[in-house]
């Protein structure tokens, strides 16, 4: 069963019924999806939602329930567009909150400037990045989205049009918004800190690692000479070389960085898929087999050691966009994201999650392993410093939940969290143990939401409202 | 709701005392289900000390099969004490004897009404909240016996008959709405209530067919047979000739 993408609704004022998965397929439930272009639009349509609830979703990358509410109303904020402003003197840009992450990098890189946070696809609206907080390779440096918006526009439930900002009045909100899950209203408009850049290109250096060891002690060493790092570990490879990887470090390339040939254009930006996945994929087409021989060819066609090399941004802040649909390989049962982060000092912990997920025989594509450095005053808001890991894994993978809730236990005892944008599966009370702000969080949201209109299927599986 | 592992929260059983019933929502617990609601008349008995030392909190409801007029309301109760319905099982019913129904034909139109009539008034209501809340499942417990009407026990045969085709059509009809309907065809299950009756070939335990729900849950399927030889052993009963199969004594 594919749930039909939500781009179809009515511009304003209609609705119609559609199932709504999120990026990993799981779980459909039904509502009644409308499709606002303007703020005006988005309070109408949340006056006129039912007892079942109202909900924003964007481009519905979030891996498990996060952007559906069943029985409810949810608003397919794709159609909140518009010019972006960008206001080079304060270094920042305005942008509506349905604008793609990957369309403010197209328009910015044409003025020479780019966004403070690129996650893993370009693929999600501002609204949604800031909703989850969104964090990306240079978390170590430069935290989250959230510690980047200079100012967001939120309509509540009662209608009202809220500018917030990260000080003084109304900051309680806004931090209470950034990680909120689309909880506390929905995002119009967002202002986003940029800075400028000489090129579109990145100065990469890439190291293959031999074994999960040679992996935590890489990237230990201070990894402060890059703005930019990320490994991808290999956790299907047997014994001893379980977590090797390949570990890239990057800075923005400058001109002079470049090659002759990539000079004349520095700022050309080419965004785009390469492939697309075909629609439909037989259920166990990824096995431990086939993944594991993915796996290890991607770790051989990567250079063992390799300094200075320039890559295209697009390709190295969004490698996933390049195969459109990914998702639908995992076969018609779906997929889970597994990610959590667990505090520096708990390597053991670390290590121990990820050998218990190597075997299993979890067939998991390259895992992503980062260092993540200081987080937002988000409440909800994921990142922590420690190590992240984030790992795909096939939904009908047999034993696969008591195996997560295994493990949740462990990142629980070591003070580690689940990421809820990528959550489907945990237990309501591991949640709640993991975020121990989440009683104050609510306190802010059922000022800005009285009548408990918004809910998302993901609040109601964790009690989150 | 489902968790995309196929786990559920909460869990209704319309005949809270069937052993299958039982049987299916004690392994829907062991799956990580936390609120259950028994529901039957007189209420349920004490609730099965098994679902509350796995965890659960049990919940019991005022529930009679014949009275169709109260069924709506037996569901409004149930989502009071635990809010959305991820999985409903309908697992009430009567057996009975088909020579005491043949001298007490009242008695078989009464049954007839708990087997069949009874499913299509709570069904129904049932599938209102499903709509409504646009997620869940209700596991229907249909059987063998009605897949074709033997002689040996056509007044429950013909009921589950209908009731099969009935839970077919509503779960058409429930296509799009993001609530789904799993049919169950067991064959013979040694329970109290088939303790009367001879055993029949093929024979299962309530565990198995709760095992064949909790996996026909998890993959989606719309008919499950337990035991599973029962599928192709039923293509071929189907076609078997009509002086053949008056013949079968079971």
């Amino acid at each position: 069963m594919s749930p039909p993408p939500p781009d179809r609704a009515p511009a304003h004022g209609g609705t119609r019924p559609a199932l709504l998965t999120g990026w990993g397929r799981t779980a459909p439930t039904a509502a009644r999806v409308a499709r606002p272009r303007t703020a005006e639009q988005v309070a109408e349509a949340l006056s006129r939602a039912g007892a079942r609830g109202a909900l924003a979703r964007g481009l519905g990358r979030s891996y498990g329930d996060a952007a559906q509410a069943a029985g409810g109303l949810v608003l397919d904020c794709t159609a909140l567009t518009g010019p972006i402003r960008l206001d080079t003197a304060r270094g920042e840009a305005t942008a509506p909150a349905g604008t793609t992450l990957g369309g403010l990098v197209a328009h910015l890189l044409r003025h020479g400037y780019f966004v403070p946070v690129a996650p893993g696809t370009g693929q999600v609206t501002l609204g949604g990045a800031v909703a989850a907080d969104v964090h990306g390779k240079n978390h170590h440096a430069d935290s989250s989205i959230g510690a980047h918006v200079r100012a967001l526009t939120l309509v509540t439930p009662d209608g009202s049009a809220r500018a917030l900002g990260p000080e003084g009045d109304g900051s309680e909100l806004f931090w209470a918004t950034v990680g909120g899950m689309g909880l506390t209203g929905v995002v119009t408009e967002v202002t986003l800190a940029v800075f400028p850049v000489e090129t579109a290109y990145m100065r990469v250096d890439t190291d293959r690692t031999a074994g999960l060891d040679a992996t935590l002690e890489l990237m230990s060493r201070p990894a402060s000479d890059r703005r930019y790092s990320v490994c991808w570990v290999d956790l299907l490879a047997a014994g001893g070389a379980m977590g090797r990887g390949v570990f890239t470090r990057a800075d923005h390339a400058r001109i002079g960085d470049l090659p002759s040939t990539l000079r004349r254009e520095p700022l050309r930006h080419r965004p785009g898929t390469v492939l697309a996945a075909p629609p439909w994929a037989p259920p166990g087409l990824l096995n431990r087999w086939t993944v594991g021989a993915f796996n290890a060819a991607y770790l051989r066609a990567a250079p063992r050691r390799r300094r200075g090399e320039a890559q295209p941004l697009a390709g190295f802040f969004h490698p996933l966009d390049a195969v459109r649909g990914w998702n639908r390989m995992y076969g018609p049962r779906g997929l889970v994201q597994y990610q959590f982060v667990v505090p520096f000092g708990a390597e053991g912990t670390l290590a121990a999650v990820m050998e218990r997920l190597s075997r299993a025989g979890a067939p998991s594509f390259l895992a992503v392993l980062k260092r993540m450095g200081e987080p937002t005053p988000g409440p909800l808001s994921f990142p922590r410093p420690g190590w992240t890991l984030a790992v795909d894994l096939p939904a009908d993978l047999p034993g696969l939940g008591r195996l997560l809730d295994a493990l949740d236990e462990r990142l629980l005892e070591a003070g580690g969290r689940l990421y809820l944008a990528k959550d489907s599966r945990a237990r309501a009370e591991t949640v709640h143990a993991m975020y121990p702000e989440l009683p104050a969080w609510r306190r802010v949201r059922d000022r800005a939401d009285p009548g408990g209109v918004l809910v998302s299927d993901l609040a109601r599986r964790l009690r989150l409202v | 709701m489902r968790d995309s592992v196929g786990r559920v929260r909460t869990v209704l059983l319309l005949g809270g005392r069937s052993e299958i019933g039982l049987a299916i929502v004690e392994r829907l617990v062991r799956d990580g289900a936390r609120e259950v609601v028994l529901a039957a008349r007189g209420g349920a008995e004490p609730p099965p000390g098994a679902l509350t030392e796995l965890g659960a909190s049990v919940y019991s409801v005022e529930f009679d099969a014949g009275d169709p007029d109260a069924h709506t309301g037996t569901v409004a109760e149930a989502v009071g004490l635990v809010g959305d319905l991820d999985v409903v099982v309908d697992a009430f019913g009567v057996l009975g004897d088909q020579a005491a129904y043949e001298a007490d034909p009242a008695s078989a139109a009464r049954a007839a009404a708990v087997n069949y009539t009874g499913h299509v008034s709570a069904g129904l209501a049932v599938a209102a909240r499903l709509r409504e809340q646009g997620h869940g499942a209700l596991v229907v417990l249909s059987s063998v016996a009605g897949v074709r009407v033997r002689r040996f026990n056509y007044v429950y045969g013909s009921a589950k008959a209908g009731l099969d085709g009935f839970a077919q059509g509503l779960a058409d009809s429930l296509h799009g709405s993001g609530a789904r309907v799993l049919v169950v065809r067991p064959g013979y299950v040694p329970t109290r209530m088939s303790a009367h009756v001879d055993p029949a070939p093929f024979p299962a335990t309530p565990g198995q067919v709760a095992e064949a729900v909790a996996s026909g849950l998890r993959s989606g399927a719309t008919t499950v047979w337990a035991p599973r030889v029962l599928r192709p052993l039923f293509a071929g009963m189907r076609l078997m000739p009509r002086a053949l199969w008056r013949r079968l004594r079971r």
